[in-house]
């Protein structure tokens, strides 16, 4: 527990040293948010829900996607590829401590970020403070895990340190686009028909439900499985294929 | 009881055969060479001993530890430097050695380990602000801050000018005071010869001789030059008392000068280069 708590501190501490993390995990999409909100101003989709509250829930799931997924996925393997895995392999830090305190950092991070983007949206564009906080925690909670596990699988399928951020963003951002991440959703049916397939499409659903229309987390029971499924899928993959080693050199 | 013991140890990758049968001993305290060629499987070797990699055949145990086990308690009295990593750039020297200390039950102090690699003038400077030297101190202090029993040293000194290497070497005389057991490569003969109290020569996955670096060199041949007619001539002896005696002994009685005489002992970069030359890469 002692050690469990030092490397999450270890972890916050590393990750808000990095301008490239912190920047690009946590300070981006609250940029993104400004920047699209500006453009929506105060539009209203065809269902009647006001156009920056839908953004603002796309947003909590571009920033689940980017805290947990892509930020897993490139920590895991610069680490990786730069021996810093290998180092501590050697040391009595137990394996599970280092995941469960990369989690739990992951988790604090986007927690913060979704404190801040509601606060921004309240205080600057006058969205609504979420009417099931308690569900909308726990969603943020379960996102940032579910995408962390994607992140564990997808790392181990990246080679390079230098590729790991363009590999991640050209899976990350079609997949905000296509999931409604950055607003709207009337697209082709052939998109839709992709869309369908992705875990941040069902992850943004639940989002809206729970912050559009004040539902609970699990009055989506199905949206929750598929999430929960690309998860624990990628989890998995991750753990069979997980390598402490730099692939190249 | 032997810190380190390797009996026949094997270790393929494929069809090469990078480890062939190798044995050896490093005792408790003791400074012990793995000094070889690029690619004689030094790495491999260590790397196993470390618990990084499976060996094929052959038994090993380290403080008592299978380390391929990978057990904690052994991890808490090992100290490893890779022959490459890197840590986090943007932290500062203190800060890494401070994460580190916090994976082992009983660390070293912080600040003293930075002040005993030489780093105290810049523990609060940025780990991507160092120089490859100050950078191989580093590793060297996250090696040394969970105060470990048995140090493992992949080329500490490679890249270094010869004043840092100097430097690195007084340090790992520092660690043999602290009664520490150190496993350190190195291709360099000067620095096996400094630092090793026993000398493993390692080439294409065999030891091909193991002794003090004294011993390396006794019973190496001798070399006589001299110039005859303006023509070099050389005499290599296992006994250079008695060629040299039968030599001058003729050349006094023909009532000649042996021009630009010359008796050389082998040193140890011969006798290494010999060893290297003999094996097929
Ligand atoms: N992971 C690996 N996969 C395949 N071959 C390997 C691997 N690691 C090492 N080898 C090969 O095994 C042999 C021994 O390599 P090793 O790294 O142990 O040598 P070394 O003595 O440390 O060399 P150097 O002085 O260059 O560091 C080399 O031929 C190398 O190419
Ligand atoms: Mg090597």
């Amino acid at each position: 527990m002692r050690v469990l708590l030092h490397q999450l501190r270890s972890e916050q501490l590393i990750f808000w040293r990095n301008r490239e993390s912190a920047g690009f995990i946590f300070v981006f999409p609250l940029m993104l948010f400004l920047l699209l909100g500006a453009f929506y101003g105060d539009e209203t989709t065809d269902e009647g829900y006001a156009g920056i509250e839908v953004l603002l829930a796309g947003m909590l799931g571009y920033g689940a996607a980017n805290t947990g997924f892509a930020g897993m996925a490139i920590t895991l393997v610069v680490r990786r590829e730069y021996g810093i895995l290998k180092r501590i392999r050697s040391t009595p830090l137990p394996a599970s401590s280092y995941f469960a305190a990369a989690l739990a950092s992951t988790l604090f991070v986007f927690a913060l970020q979704a404190l801040v983007l509601l606060g921004l949206g309240r205080v600057l564009y006058d969205t609504a403070l979420p009417e099931r906080p308690l569900s909308l925690a726990f969603l943020v909670a379960f996102g940032a895990a579910a995408f962390a596990g994607m992140g564990i699988g997808t790392a181990s399928l990246i080679r390079s340190a230098e590729g790991s951020s363009a590999v991640v963003n050209f899976i990350l951002l079609p997949m905000a686009f296509l999931s409604g991440s950055f607003g709207g959703r009337d697209y082709p049916r052939v998109i839709e028909a992709i869309a369908s397939v992705l875990p941040l499409k069902y992850f943004v659903d639940l989002l809206r439900g729970v912050y559009l229309e004040h539902e609970r987390a699990w009055s989506n029971p199905g949206a929750l499985a598929v999430v929960a499924a690309w998860g624990l899928g990628g989890a998995l993959l991750g753990v069979r294929r997980f390598g402490w080693e730099p692939r190249e050199r | 009881m032997a810190a380190i013991s390797v009996r026949r140890l094997r270790k393929s990758y494929g069809p090469l055969e990078a480890v062939r049968g190798i044995d050896f001993e490093v005792a408790a305290g003791e400074v012990f060479g793995l000094l070889g060629p690029n690619g004689a499987g030094k790495t491999t070797t260590v790397e196993i001993l470390e618990g990084y990699r499976s060996r094929d055949g052959g038994e090993v145990e380290v403080l008592g530890f299978d380390p391929g086990r990978g057990e904690r308690g052994f991890k808490e009295r090992i100290g490893v430097v890779l022959q490459s990593s890197e840590l986090w750039a943007s932290l500062t020297v203190r800060e890494v050695h401070a994460i580190f200390a916090g994976y082992y039950k009983e660390p070293r102090d912080v600040e003293e380990t930075i002040e005993l690699v030489g780093l105290g003038q810049k523990r609060d400077a940025r780990v991507k602000t160092l120089s490859g030297g100050q950078k191989r101190r580093l590793d060297l202090g996250v090696a040394l801050v969970g105060d470990p029993e048995l140090v493992f040293l992949d080329e500490p000194t490679t890249g270094f000018d010869p004043a840092a290497r100097r430097n690195a070497w007084e340090l790992v005389r520092s660690l043999r005071g602290l009664g520490k057991t150190v496993l350190l490569t190195t291709h360099y003969l000067d620095e096996a010869q400094q630092l090793a109290d026993r000398v493993a020569v390692l080439v294409a996955g065999e030891i091909v001789k193991l002794g003090r670096p004294s011993e390396l060199t006794a019973g190496a041949k001798a070399e006589i030059r001299y110039r005859r007619d303006g023509e070099l001539v050389v005499l290599e002896t296992e006994e250079p008392t008695r060629a040299l005696h039968d030599l001058t002994a003729a050349a006094l009685a023909e009532g000649r000068e042996l021009e630009a005489l010359e008796v050389r002992r082998a040193t140890l970069e011969d006798v290494y280069l010999e060893l290297v030359d003999e094996q097929p890469a």
